[in-house]
């Protein structure tokens, strides 16, 4: 940048600076506040709140929820929702992306329209559980994971994907002898990693952040995923009772499900804060791509 | 048909997405008419009898309708109002950070809430509200006694629109600072010679780069405005802010859901699709008129 700042304008950019550090501040520090009150020895943080003394942290909080056996079944399965329904969903909007870039795909028109539809208008909450529940998907797993697997918005993802690959590609394989199949799934998928991770990796998190679907169809409480646990131990303050073997249960527990709400917040954030600064790029990438459109 | 044939590995590939939409999207459509009807269950959608707007009638002429829906419409409103210009302003301002790597990190913090599911952050806001929490811990050195803001229904608009910017603004100004990094540098560096300052750059050369995506961004938030974040004031409201925090979609919820009247619940929230698609459609249309024919569709 050749751009020579007046004096006005160096003082505008050190008010940029400062405005933008408060916002940083804003946003990590309610984060930084929950990772050490999660660490912190349960009654200093009754009585006195978050300290930075060592001897007032414990890893009791950590103890309680990495032993509670409804927060670990919550977690596998929400790994198990999240993973099956990341693929499920990458399937089937990459098949309709590729279908619907080809040239060849008469009546595309009807089909996007067809597509498109359904972002503006919908049936509404009861019919969809009606249907959900005529369909004997109740109390599954695929309740969850199959009425959210067609998203218009992944299909327009990937269609614009495949449509920046050059045709002349298909073309030679096709010249060759490739089958549409072949040159499918040895050419041109290999050529889509970036499309797939990018749709893989919003339908994990989406999956793992969600608690509506699991909510309304699953009654059955060992089919819970984490975000249902954490729920009843955040919102509705029910801490499971065998999670405190102790006598003075009822004294115990008020003393110790602040803690406990503190380290469930860590505990199921964890995964997607690790993967997150390698992710980044990836997601933004996503975030392009769809605007293109 | 020949042609199908002859291509038949295109239309194969495109037919789990399409049978998928056409059961579990275009199926709950047909679904609704039993808004139109006085449905059991036993007697299916065919089988039950036709009541005609029987539903509809109940629900505008119920004494809870106006204020529902005006809850409805004041949280998305102000919703829609406050929410839309912190990603413009927070790209503006990214976008006058010169150093690179300071940018990334910057962008980086900005975007983590993002990641954090609407349970984590509901449940933070019960913690950190509490007449025992942080905030309050803050607030009893100024004001003296702690404030009950969960379960009063006058902040509950606030605490849920402002908790909306903290979780998402970072993440939403992700396409105004890619528009604004393709501005060519030239523009603001003949500016800057013909003695334009800072500010003048922003406005004249910055916003108009990106006001068309400003106007699809507020198109498709407006066209949400009747479905707002059904999931997130589900889980705030308590028994005592209720007057504030019931809305169409948790109405739709408790009444279809919780207590079985469905056909009444599919009414209900029919009406507030129909609603949405005018509004879409309106917002668009005058969008278009003002963006010079520039629209969603």
């Amino acid at each position: 940048m050749f751009v020579k700042h007046s004096r006005m304008d160096r003082f505008m950019l050190a008010l940029n600076a400062a405005f933008l550090t408060l916002a940083v501040l804003v946003v990590i520090l309610p984060l930084i506040y929950v990772v050490i009150a999660s660490f912190m020895d349960p009654s200093v943080l009754l009585s006195r709140g978050i300290s930075f003394r060592l001897s007032d942290w414990s890893a009791e909080g950590y103890r309680m929820i990495l032993t509670n056996p409804a927060m670990l079944r919550g977690f596998a399965n929400a790994v198990l929702y999240a993973s099956a329904f990341a693929v499920l969903t990458v399937m089937v909007s990459v098949c309709a992306g590729y279908a619907l870039s080809d040239e060849r795909l008469k009546g595309k028109g009807l089909f996007m329209t067809v597509f498109l539809f359904t972002m503006f208008f919908g049936g509404g909450l009861v019919p969809t559980y009606l249907l959900v529940k005529n369909l004997g998907l109740l109390d599954t797993v695929w309740a969850v994971i199959i009425p959210g697997a067609v998203n218009v918005w992944n299909i327009i993802l990937s269609r614009t994907f495949f449509k920046g690959v050059p045709k002349e590609l298909k073309e030679a394989s096709n010249v060759d002898g490739a089958s549409e199949m072949r040159i499918f799934f040895s050419i041109v998928l290999p050529l889509s990693k970036p499309i797939i991770f990018v749709l893989a990796l919003y339908a994990f998190v989406g999956q793992w952040n969600s608690y509506f679907d699991a909510m309304i169809y699953l009654d059955n409480p060992n089919l819970h995923p984490l975000q249902l646990v954490l729920r009843s131990i955040l919102i509705q303050n029910q801490v499971d009772p065998g999670m405190i073997s102790d006598q003075l249960a009822a004294a115990e527990m008020k003393r110790l499900s602040e803690i406990i709400k503190y380290a469930a917040i860590v505990v199921s954030s964890v995964p997607l804060i690790v993967m997150y600064p390698f992710f980044q790029k990836y997601f933004e990438k996503g975030v392009m791509v769809g605007s293109i459109k | 048909m020949e042609y199908v044939k002859k291509h038949y590995f295109l239309y194969l590939m495109l037919s789990p997405a399409l049978i998928l939409t056409l059961i579990f999207k275009y199926g709950p459509m047909y679904g609704a008419v039993i808004a139109f009807k006085d449905f059991s269950p036993l007697k299916g959608i065919m089988g039950s009898e036709w009541v005609g707007l029987y539903n509809f009638e109940k629900f505008l002429s119920s004494p809870n309708f106006g204020v529902i829906f005006m809850n409805t419409l004041k949280l998305s409103l102000s919703g829609l109002i406050l929410t839309f210009p912190v990603p413009i302003l927070l790209a503006l301002m990214l976008n006058q950070v010169r150093r690179a790597g300071v940018k990334k990190n910057v962008q980086l913090f900005l975007y983590a809430p993002n990641f954090i599911s609407v349970v984590v952050v509901v449940g933070m806001l019960f913690i950190f509200l509490s007449p025992t929490g942080p905030v309050n811990q803050l607030f009893s050195w100024i004001a003296g006694e702690p404030v009950m803001f969960m379960s009063r229904p006058e902040y509950f608009r606030w605490i849920y629109i402002l908790s909306d910017i903290w979780t998402g603004a970072g993440w939403a100004s992700i396409i105004y600072v890619a528009a604004l990094a393709n501005v060519d540098p030239e523009l603001h560096n003949a500016a800057n010679l013909d003695g334009a300052n800072l500010l003048q750059r922003i406005r004249h050369i910055d916003l108009p780069a990106i006001r068309p995506i400003m106007a699809i961004v507020f198109i498709l938030a407006a066209g949400g405005i009747m479905s707002i974040g059904f999931e997130k004031a589900y889980l705030m409201q308590t028994a005592t802010n209720l007057p504030a925090s019931e809305i169409i979609p948790t109405y739709v919820y408790k009444i279809g859901l919780q207590s079985g009247d469905y056909a009444y619940s599919a009414a209900v929230g029919l009406f507030n699709s129909i609603i949405n698609v005018i509004l879409l459609v309106t917002v668009n249309f005058t969008v278009k008129k003002l963006n010079e024919g520039e629209g969603l569709y």
